[in-house]
């Protein structure tokens, strides 16, 4: 528990937010990047937990236990947003047989 | 420790490179397990042990799992999607890199801690958090249960077989 305490205080909080930044931009770069759309929400769920675990480092540095609340809520809003999203994900395969993201471009224009 | 964190940091960019890279979907939802798994480890050490916990199950056993079900149940695993087009690429990975420099920048050295509470480390252990959810968001808490119900209201209706309309 000692050590664990000495770990806030060692690395300082600039680490956490270049890597929080390093995984949002990789998770951006997959919704740009990939057709499969099961694999954009994929990158969704990685961008959500990429700024998860920045709140939580905020919170842990400011000793502030209101962050860790947020963050209990932003895993509350992901999953609903999962459960949607999926459930979108199956519609589309049955309607168009495909989850192939460049089939659903009416919207676009 | 800092090693710890040097490592699982490495794990979770290495990992989640692979959830981008890989042709088959069933290889990237087991790279974002991994991920996710190293990310808990992040929560254990910033003593954040409630978040820890509650992200291994949220996260790795319920909607990690409902992405392997749904990839196999529909059988998605062929790889029949052909990849967009280079210059499409080739701009995603310009439009990321960007988006990385500009936050780097951005926040490279604005961080002054001025911590408003004097220092714990008490602050992510399950009897504090419980506190503070159950004093200060019970509202908030009360009003994601209404959000929990409507978003399963949602995938319901979403998924029920609709002869009548075809897209």
């Amino acid at each position: 528990m000692q050590d664990i305490t000495s770990a806030i205080q060692i690395i300082p909080l600039e680490h956490y937010v270049f890597l929080c930044v390093t995984l949002f931009s990789i998770g951006l770069l997959g919704v740009l990047f990939r057709r499969n759309t099961i694999i954009i929400l994929m990158c969704i769920e990685l961008m959500f937990n990429s700024v998860n675990l920045l709140v939580a480092a905020f919170s842990a540095y400011h000793s502030d236990p209101a962050g860790q609340v947020f963050v209990f809520f932003i895993m509350i809003v992901a999953a609903a947003e999962v459960a949607v999203g999926l459930s979108i994900l199956v519609m589309m395969k049955r309607n168009v047989d495909s989850v192939d993201i460049n089939l659903l471009n009416r919207l676009k224009w | 420790m800092t090693f710890l964190f040097y490592l699982l940091s490495a794990i979770m960019v290495i990992s989640a490179l692979m959830v981008v890279s890989t042709r088959s979907p069933i290889n990237s939802v087991l790279a974002l397990i991994v991920c996710f798994i190293a990310m808990a480890g992040h929560y254990i050490l910033l003593n954040a042990q409630f978040l820890a916990v509650v992200h291994l199950i949220v996260y790795t056993g319920a909607i990690m799992v409902l992405f392997l079900f749904v990839i196999m149940l529909l059988n998605l695993n062929k790889v029949t999607i052909p990849t967009k087009t280079s210059v499409t690429r080739i701009s995603a990975v310009i439009t990321g890199g960007l988006f990385f420099l500009v936050m780097v920048a951005a926040t490279r050295l604005t961080f002054e801690i001025h911590p408003r509470y004097p220092f714990t480390n008490q602050i992510g252990l399950v009897s504090e958090v419980g506190k503070t959810l159950f004093k200060e968001f019970l509202l908030p808490f009360e009003v994601s249960s209404v959000l929990f119900i409507s978003a399963m209201i949602g995938a319901i209706m979403f998924g029920k077989k609709d002869e009548s309309k075809k897209l």
